[in-house]
């Protein structure tokens, strides 16, 4: 019992919005609870510990991810994006600014997730990426209401901010479109 | 029309919640639930958890101090044997960490003496009583003239019962304390709660101490839709943990656990019926509600109030019946009683509107009043009409074929209803002072919480109006128990009370500052309670009306709402922006009401057993398509100084009935049990 | 959770060098993790098996498609060969989850996820499947979205993959490396129904690892459809994954598969052959799903997955008919 019950540690590096922590944690430690509780980035939320509410939403190497489904131990070396890293040089992100502008929050507590995932979002289409609702899997999506709509219900939102997040990130990828097409 | 001020901080991951404080070497706390629903605990064994390194104590009715004793039962945390439901709160474990604290807890051992329960709610339940009064102080029971006799002798007649099950909050942030007793004897807690000032109390009693030893802070909170109205065991739980460990120590509720223990709306059966004229003019209005409670505490939902207050009938009966099983204890889910209430009465008037073959718009128009049918008083004002009217026009309600179950796109049939709205304009005393400095700036501070509504903003902006300043002139302090005594964010009386108390706060500054502000500044402060007490008697209530179009899959149930529109009559809105979202927020929790969500009781095990976010739905993004909320302008000079009615609760008042009428309208099968899932609806199609 | 040795595989060999008694492969982990913080997994060991070289898509020369076990479902879905040639298994894969959980979950978990059944999932509750002997309460308790076909005395659970369902239909393959070496199990005996031993899900032993999932060529027009509870982000109550190809009004070739009506994707082997050679209309098509949901047995609130199967395979197949 007690050798069972005893924690096991193991050594980590994790680079987070761009910079680099080395890290003991518990084999059992989420990504989630060790950004929040060791590295004190409260900014990812729990809101479910299970994968099933998107609070706690993060950019893992590149991808939005659930980071209190990912053990930390088995992201040993990953670049993780948490809502802290989002910003920069304190100039909000397009979609901060438009989350702001379209009220796509209430409380709050989701809007850390909502934003990470609407940034990954974005880049899924970017990609080409095809949602649940594309009729056409062989084309390029495009991210009209329905697209957005699907791409963010992995992120729950009690408050019922749905209509302005969907605002938010259609002005957001609006925005995007233009950007690329003025590079 | 104002972004709210603490826009920054969330979308930046700046604003920091219950559980985020930094504390000076925390520990954490994971709690054991009861496995029996009735019984007695005869033994806690707690050594393998012990042995566990990194656990620090396990706490339990076999240690746990004293604590006085308070209203509120499930604040009486391990101080019986008792277990009163399945889930209930048995142990706690505090460790060095959460992973080993939540390990440890697994490994606490409880022996129970389990007794036969019963778990179900009936109509027909021999121990249903009459409570003396329902949420929070009205009377269960009403009656005038001669209901049933009225109700038999009318042309057109409406007897139906609906049900609504039990349904849990879920704000997504989970009920959380982080407790902290400091070296002189105080108590620190970081909560999340919707009323700081009342777990000031709550807790001060609970430990017998001073309420001024009780600081509770709580700047941001992830929600509570009533489920944070009221301290819940998590703060006695993490207060008593920290006293044991001499440490500071965190407790969030996990998920699975906030079905037993943070409170949910009661599941309920109605009765309703309405006796009318041939022309739809009712007669004869009779309300019968059977709702339950735990054996811990008396909750009586107010179910029927509504019915007090929306139409005309010379004969009218309410009645509340509430019996106490062996359950986790309900309480306030945003609208208490209206929210199950309104499903029941639109319904029916849905119904009464079909059999008398009168638009469902007109039914209602036709039936409005300008006196509260119960209490006789007249209303502060009351603008259902011009609500219905409205929407009607917004929507395009003109041309619509009352015929169910005609329309076909493909195999989708789709149906457009309406329902009406309704809730209390409350006001509760509350204090705040107002403060000036010699820069020009002001500083307003008040106990209120802003749990998403937007209060910290409409507060701003009516401190400014008040004190004739620019807002970026002043600043609101609140989510502080420090601060002058605040009244609960509940019942939609949020804004106006506390705004109340400020515009009052920065009235008496004005008039001490006569123009100037002395050096060091000046001060004036404000009690609403006794302006509170002596106002006119009046029936306060704000009105809506909510449009719905739905479409059905005739293969498969499935309901997806098209678009929906609210339209309210709330008093003055303080600040669009905010208002808009808080009405919608009610609406798609209205939704999630009326198609998806549903906490399944197991009789075997008397738990609610579909306890996490993948099995209790509420609506996703997918879900909410077209919404939107408009408000007709109202002035009414009998509420508060700024003329506001709440608008946190009314979106969700109505919604449901309006989503489930669209779907008799689609396609002619009237679903009286909610949700209208696949399972429901498929058979019957 | 349990404490537990995390080890990182960077082979096959590896893997099954490390993996011992007490162990799990660790994928993606969405929903390992998620049953070992509920308890109900209590592995002494993780053997992490996400960064084996099988994360590729490769397209064979004949049509067909191996899938990497590490692979993970945005990828299978994003990948544009998969989705011009195997659409159906694409919409499957998105139909699933998030698509954050689709970023971390991998194909070889995706097959290995555990029932959604709420008792399976409360370690405070009898489950024959969690602890065999202790009954199974969900056969008189909540059972809305369990089983109606080839459920058991024992256990009534569903599998809630949905990209197994179109794998099924698909006639696909399992890679499998165990103890004894390599083998391929068809994907339609990979999953158990449950009869008297609920406990195990698949015919794999402990230890065997899925390295790569084989999907043949398919050049017919097929879809997937999911009912669910809200739009989006929830488990099927019933879900279908169906090809037909007809040619003059005649059926020449039919899959179909069930999600949410058993304890594995269902394939309706009935179905299909009471259609191939029939007509391709709306009468033999239900007639076709009735014949194979004559031997549901419905529990006392899940009765309507039955029509709720029926339509589902008769509309699906109308649609493919129309494009056919």
């Amino acid at each position: 019992m007690d050798s069972e019950a005893t924690p096991v540690h193991a050594e980590i590096a994790l680079v987070v919005n761009g910079t680099e922590h080395r890290l003991r944690v518990d084999t059992r430690a989420s990504l989630l609870d060790t950004l929040r509780e060791d590295l004190g980035l409260t900014g990812s939320k729990k809101g479910c510990d299970h994968g099933q509410c998107g609070a706690c939403t993060v950019l893992l190497d590149g991808r939005r991810a659930n980071a209190c489904l990912a053990l930390a131990v088995a992201h040993d070396g990953a670049e993780v994006v948490t809502v802290e890293g989002l910003a920069r040089d304190g100039r909000l992100s397009p979609l901060q600014e438009a989350f702001i502008e379209h009220d796509g929050f209430q409380c709050g507590y989701c809007t850390p997730g909502q934003l990470c995932s609407a940034t990954a979002v974005l880049d899924e289409a970017d990609r080409g990426w095809p949602s649940a609702v594309t009729e056409d899997l062989t084309a390029d999506p495009v991210l009209d209401d329905d697209e957005i709509r699907e791409r963010m219900s992995g992120n729950l939102c009690r408050c019922g901010a749905y209509t302005g997040i969907v605002k938010a990130v259609r002005e957001a990828a609006r925005e995007t479109e233009t950007d690329g097409a003025r590079a | 029309m104002s972004d709210r001020l603490e826009s920054r901080e969330k979308v930046t991951g700046a604003a920091r919640y219950a559980y985020e404080h930094p504390l000076e070497n925390p520990a954490y706390a994971a709690a054991v639930q009861s496995t029996v629903a009735k019984g007695e605990i005869l033994e806690v064994h707690a050594d393998a958890a012990l042995r566990i390194p990194g656990v620090l104590t396990v706490l339990s009715c076999e240690n746990a101090p004293h604590l006085h004793e308070v209203a509120n039962g499930e604040l009486a945390v391990f101080q019986s044997r008792t277990v009163a439901y399945r889930g209930q709160f048995v142990a706690a474990v505090i460790a060095e960490t959460l992973d080993i604290a939540r390990e440890a807890a697994r490994h606490v051992r409880v022996d129970y003496v389990s007794e036969p329960f019963d778990v179900l709610l009936s109509a027909d339940d021999p121990r249903l009583y009459k409570p003396d009064k329902v949420n929070p102080a009205f009377p269960a029971d009403t009656e005038q003239g001669d209901p049933e006799g009225a109700f038999a002798g009318s042309a057109v007649r409406v007897d139906a019962t609906y049900t609504t099950p039990a349904e849990h909050n879920n704000p997504m942030e989970p009920h959380t304390t982080a407790a902290q007793w400091n070296d002189d004897g105080t108590l620190t807690l970081y909560d999340s709660t919707q009323g700081a000032s009342l777990v000031q109390d709550t807790i001060a009693q609970v430990f017998g101490l001073d309420r001024t030893h009780v600081r509770v802070i709580a700047r941001h909170v992830g929600g509570g839709f009533g489920s944070k109205g009221t301290p819940r065991p998590n703060v006695v739980l993490a207060a008593m943990a920290a006293g044991a460990v001499g440490r500071p120590v965190k407790f969030a509720v996990p998920r699975q656990q906030m079905f037993a223990t943070t409170g949910y709306r009661t599941p309920t059966i109605q009765r309703f019926r309405l006796g009318a004229d041939a022309d739809g003019t009712l007669n004869s209005i009779i309300h019968e509600v059977f709702e339950q409670s735990s054996t811990v505490t008396e909750f009586a939902e107010q179910t029927a109030t509504p019915t007090r207050v929306m139409y005309r009938a010379g004969n009218r009966r309410t009645a509340h019946r509430l019996v106490r099983l062996d359950v986790p204890t309900p309480s306030w889910m945003r609208a208490p009683g209206e929210t199950p209430g309104m499903f029941a009465q639109e319904s029916a008037m849905d119904e009464l509107a079909v059999a008398a073959g009168v638009d469902p718009v007109e039914l209602r128009i036709r039936n409005d009043t300008d006196r509260e049918p119960d209490s006789g008083l007249p209303f502060s004002s009351r603008n259902l009409v011009a609500c219905l009217r409205e929407g009607a026009d917004r929507f395009g309600w003109e041309h619509r074929d009352p015929a169910p179950g005609v329309r076909r796109e493909g195999r989708k049939l789709v149906g457009t209803g309406v329902a009406a709205s309704t809730y209390p304009a409350y006001l509760r005393p509350n204090k705040a002072t107002a403060r000036a400095e010699e820069d020009g700036t002001f500083t307003v501070r008040i106990a209120a919480a802003d749990i998403g509504t937007g209060a910290r903003t409409a507060l701003t902006l009516i401190a400014a109006e008040a004190l004739k300043a620019d807002a970026d002139r002043v600043t609101v302090e609140i989510g502080d128990s420090a601060l002058p005594q605040a009244s609960v964010a509940g019942g939609s009386a949020g804004t106006a009370s506390w705004g109340t108390a400020v515009v009052r706060a920065c009235e008496s500054l004005l008039g001490k500052m006569n123009g100037s502000v002395p050096p060091g500044g000046l001060e004036a402060s404000a009690d609403t309670a006794e302006e509170i007490r002596a106002r006119d008697a009046y029936a306060r209530h704000a009105f809506g009306a909510q449009f719905c179009e739905v479409e059905v899959d005739a293969d498969t149930g499935e309901v997806r709402v098209r678009r929906m529109l609210g339209v309210f009559a709330a008093g003055r809105i303080i600040n669009a922006k905010t208002a808009r979202s808080q009405f919608i927020g009610g609406m798609t929790m209205g939704i999630g009401m009326a198609l998806m969500e549903e906490s399944a009781m197991d009789p075997e095990f008397g738990d609610y057993v579909n306890r996490d976010l993948a099995q209790y739905h509420v609506p996703a993004c997918a879900d909410v398509r077209d919404i939107d909320a408009a408000w007709v302008e109202e002035s009414d000079p009998h509420l508060n100084p700024m003329g506001a009615k709440g608008i946190g609760e009314i979106g969700i008042v109505g919604a449901a009935a309006a989503v489930a009428n669209a779907v008799h309208h689609a396609t002619g099968v009237r679903v009286r049990d909610l949700p209208i899932t696949p399972a429901r609806l498929l058979p019957l199609l | 959770m349990r404490p537990f040795v995390y080890e990182r595989a960077t082979s096959a060999d590896e893997a099954l060098r490390l993996h011992e008694d007490g162990a799990r492969y660790l994928g993606g982990g969405t929903n390992l993790v998620d049953l070992m913080r509920l308890g109900v997994e209590e592995p002494a060991r993780l053997v992490d098996v996400s960064r084996l070289p099988n994360g590729e898509i490769e397209l064979r020369p004949d049509g067909s498609l191996l899938i990497g076990a590490a692979v993970t479902n945005s990828d299978l879905a994003a990948d544009r060969t998969v989705r011009e040639s195997h659409p159906m298994l694409a919409q499957a894969v998105l139909a699933g989850a998030s698509g954050q959980i689709r970023n971390l979950a991998t194909v070889g978990g995706n097959l290995l996820q555990r029932t959604r059944c709420s008792y399976f999932q409360d370690a405070d509750k009898p489950c024959n499947k969690r602890v065999p002997g202790t009954g199974c309460p969900a056969r008189e308790g909540e059972h809305h979205n369990l089983a109606i076909l080839g459920h058991s005395e024992a256990c009534v659970a569903t599998h809630p993959s949905d990209m197994a369902v179109a794998l099924a239909a698909l006639d696909a393959t399992v890679h499998v490396r165990g103890r004894g070496g390599e083998r391929t199990v068809p994907l339609r005996d990979l999953h158990r129904l449950p009869g008297d031993d609920p406990r195990r899900d698949t015919v794999l032993d402990s230890g065997d690892l899925i390295t790569a999932v084989e999907v043949p060529p398919l050049d017919i027009p097929s879809r997937y459809r999911k009912v669910r509870e809200r739009a989006s982000f929830a488990f099927a109550l019933v879900s279908i994954a169906a090809a037909l190809d007809v040619e003059g009004g005649t059926v020449r070739d039919v899959r179909i598969a069930l999600g949410g009506v058993a304890h594995r994707p269902w394939r309706a082997l009935r179905a299909e052959e009471a259609l191939r050679g029939a007509p391709a209309i709306g009468e033999e098509f239900q007639r076709a799903a009735e014949a194979e949901l004559a031997a549901a047995e419905p529990l006392r609130d899940n009765a309507y997955k039955v029509p709720l199967a029926r339509n589902l395979i008769v509309r699906t197949l109308t649609e493919l008919g129309e494009r056919s």
